[in-house]
């Protein structure tokens, strides 16, 4: 079962791929789609085995490296965690398979869309099956592989061809640093099994064991987690190594919903929980992986107010999120965060996929600022992304509900200031959410119809095959949380997770005061009509902030100035040192004495040459008499 | 007098063979120039074989004499065929204009 999990995509994608062309665009659309489907099908059995048998297992596909002492296998892990992961990947992952059919109806190579989509959810089961850091890895690399092929998707866009390239590099400073962090592992651990490593992590010899890193004295399970942390960073897309995420909504918007929402910038998250034997025995990293939650959370929210394109508002929302999730795991409630990112999933992709049917009503138009008033014309796109907000603003009862008001909870629970932050933080980028949401929902729909290019009578509800798969993740975010908050996060939660993820201290099932708990939602609440007032009913209020407080307004817009810092410090000093190498080392220098040169070289001589060979005999005759003298005399003289 | 030695054989010799070759490449008029240049060269050995077989008192290098006179001859026979044709075919045979070795 475990096999046909993780190679029906695989086999799907290669189909697809190599004889797309030969077995057409129907069928390749259909296979694709059913191979996943079974995946996930599987999957949900594997999760209910899980759920009720304490299920787990360790199937062995092939030894993959074998060298010495280092040994990696290339297998398949199922415990809890995996197979909640499994579930999220195939679920979604099918779900847009099917949505991609009437997405990309208009495009010419949807074979080769259907290959990638597979392909990455290959890549994405193999990452979350892994039992070694290794294997891990590959995975980690195969769906970065994959992101970078679907974000320049369409490679006929400049710009979809530059954000492609941007999340391959950004996302390469944070796998260098996670490759490093795995280096350490097996430097002083001889190994990179998951088992060994966290096994030997708990021993006294490797809890007080102090490296010189750099010059500077670390304690070696900090350091670990560190870095372990910062690749973490680079895949989900948190601050300071987020710059890619907002420019890879370039890409198809299946893509993004798949990809750049519910899987794989979770990856990180799944990284750090997967680790929470080794990030448990480290406060430190604990400490940072908070802050750095915390930061992003709040920066991504402040930047999603005043954004225009209504893909990128709903990728820093997933920023912030993410964020979230990070702020759950430092504080220590991996559980917590694994069910964020579990309803996360399913209401982010929805979300992506409604914004996906209203860019496709609006014939591709993405500013939100050209749309408006057209929540009559489009009603089930409309329900849908209400739906969607309503869940990821957290609104009570719906699945954001239960995953933000337990983190805001753990955070308050876990007792220390950082918690403290934490919780403060986490209620106030509630409330940011919930503006920027329903920005988003009253300037797309409601108000009056901006759209100069086309008349409001042309704006047609998207197809069935685009709605019906949004149906069925608006009903995972209406009930995933309600269904799973009891397995997930409830007293007996551990019975569910088992050996998955560690607790050092036995979580205490005390709540945090009412009141606590009371604000989010109550917040959440007034923010509707609160942006209801701003956005619709009185823009000149924010008119006048916006000349007011230009500079802030600008701050915003240009999402911290980011991009000109990084452009400022790293793209254009290094795009100068690339050019300089490239026309002073390369064809100055290396082109011109190596290739070039001998090339330029051996024209010389062989035109010379040719005078040679003039054809008069007596040339010929000379020439042997000089040669024979020539011998004769080196004879002599030997 | 002077006592006729084995040296001066040999610089006779060596002097037939230097016309010979230098006859081969300073010529720019006739290909039978070249033939007969040929024969001189061939003819420096033959001294040089009788001389040294008279020296050693050896009769194999007066042998060997015996047998390049013959290969000479008919060498010398072969060339002028060679030449004759050669004129028939292209009317001349200024070596001046016999460079289609040139490729």
């Amino acid at each position: 079962m475990e096999y046909a999990i993780i190679f029906l995509p695989l086999i799907g994608s290669i189909i697809s791929g190599f004889l797309g062309k030969k077995i057409g665009d129907k069928y390749c659309q259909t296979l694709t789609s059913l191979f996943v489907s079974i995946s996930g099908f599987l999957s949900l059995l594997i999760f209910y085995k899980v759920f009720t048998q304490d299920y787990s297992s360790n199937k062995l596909i092939f030894n993959w490296i074998s060298s010495g002492s280092f040994q990696v296998n290339w297998s398949i892990n199922v415990d809890a965690l995996t197979s909640v992961m499994l579930v999220v990947v195939s679920l979604v992952s099918s779900i847009i398979h099917f949505y991609s059919i009437g997405y990309m109806s208009h495009d010419p190579h949807k074979p080769r869309f259907m290959a990638y989509l597979s392909l990455f959810t290959f890549a994405m089961f193999t990452l979350v099956t892994a039992d070694n850091f290794l294997q891990l890895f590959f995975g980690w690399e195969g769906v970065g592989l994959c992101s970078y092929l679907l974000i320049g998707f369409w490679f006929k866009k400049p710009a979809a061809n530059a954000a492609a390239i941007k999340a391959f590099l950004v996302n390469r400073v944070g796998d260098f640093v996670f490759a490093i962090g795995i280096f350490l592992i097996f430097f002083f651990y001889k190994t990179v099994n998951y088992n060994e490593v966290f096994y030997l992590t708990g021993t006294s010899i490797f809890l007080n064991k102090e490296i010189i890193f750099l010059g500077i004295k670390f304690n070696l399970i900090s350091l670990i987690c560190i870095m372990l942390f910062i690749g973490a960073m680079g895949k989900s897309a948190q601050i300071f190594l987020h710059t890619w995420l907002p420019d890879a909504m370039e890409g198809p918007t299946p893509v993004s919903a798949l990809i750049h929402a519910a899987t794989m910038v979770t990856a990180g998250v799944f990284l750090v929980i997967r680790c929470s034997p080794m990030f448990e025995y480290s406060q430190t990293a604990l400490t940072f992986v908070t802050i750095v939650g915390m930061a992003t959370a709040f920066f991504a929210a402040t930047i999603a107010l005043v954004q225009n394109d209504i893909k990128k508002i709903i990728a820093y929302s997933t920023c912030s999120q993410l964020g979230y999730m990070f702020l759950a795991t430092g504080v220590g409630a991996y559980h917590v965060a694994i069910f964020h990112l579990f309803t996360h999933a399913f209401f982010k992709a929805l979300l992506f996929l409604g914004s996906g049917c209203v860019i496709h009503s609006f014939n591709e138009e993405q500013d939100i600022r050209s749309m408006g008033g057209v929540w009559k014309k489009i009603p089930y796109t409309y329900t849908l992304m209400i739906i969607g907000t309503l869940a990821l603003t957290g609104f009570p009862f719906l699945s954001g509900y239960y995953s933000k008001d337990a983190i805001i909870e753990s955070a308050y629970l876990s007792g220390n200031t950082i918690g403290y932050y934490g919780v403060t933080v986490g209620i106030f980028t509630a409330f940011l959410t919930a503006i920027y949401s329903w920005r988003l929902i009253f300037k797309t729909f409601h108000g009056k119809f901006n759209n100069k290019k086309q008349n409001l009578k042309s704006i047609k509800e998207s197809p069935l095959i685009m709605l019906l798969p949004s149906c069925l993740l608006a009903i995972g975010a209406i009930s995933a949380g309600f269904l799973f908050k009891e397995i997930f996060i409830g007293t007996d939660s551990q019975n569910f997770w088992q050996n998955s993820i560690l607790f050092l201290q036995d979580k205490n099932h005390e709540h945090a005061p009412t009141w606590l708990l009371a604000i989010t939602p109550i917040i959440v609440i007034i923010a509707i009509p609160v942006s209801y007032y701003l956005f619709i009913k009185n823009k000149e209020i924010l008119n006048n902030f916006i000349i007011k407080y230009k500079i802030f307004y600008n701050f915003l817009l240009n999402k911290w100035y980011f991009d000109e810092l990084y452009d400022f410090i790293f793209v254009n000093p290094f795009k100068k040192l690339g050019l300089f190498l490239w026309k002073k080392g390369d064809i100055n220098i290396i082109d011109r004495y190596g290739p070039d040169g001998i090339s330029k070289l051996i024209k010389v001589i062989s035109n010379k040459a040719v005078n040679f060979q003039s054809g008069y005999l007596y040339h010929y005759a000379f020439a042997m008499l000089i040669g024979f003298s020539i011998l004769l005399t080196y004879l002599i003289l030997q | 007098m002077i006592e006729i030695g084995l040296q001066h054989y040999l610089i006779l010799a060596a002097i037939i063979f230097t016309i010979g070759i230098i006859g081969i490449f300073l010529n720019r008029k006739n290909v039978i120039i070249i033939l007969m240049s040929i024969e001189l060269i061939l003819l420096a050995v033959n001294i040089n074989l009788v001389s040294f077989s008279i020296y050693l008192q050896n009769l194999t290098g007066q042998v060997f004499a015996m047998f390049i006179l013959t290969v000479a001859a008919a060498e010398a026979a072969v060339g002028l065929a060679i030449i004759v044709i050669y004129y028939k075919n292209v009317g001349s045979i200024d070596v001046e204009e016999i460079n289609s070795l040139k490729g």
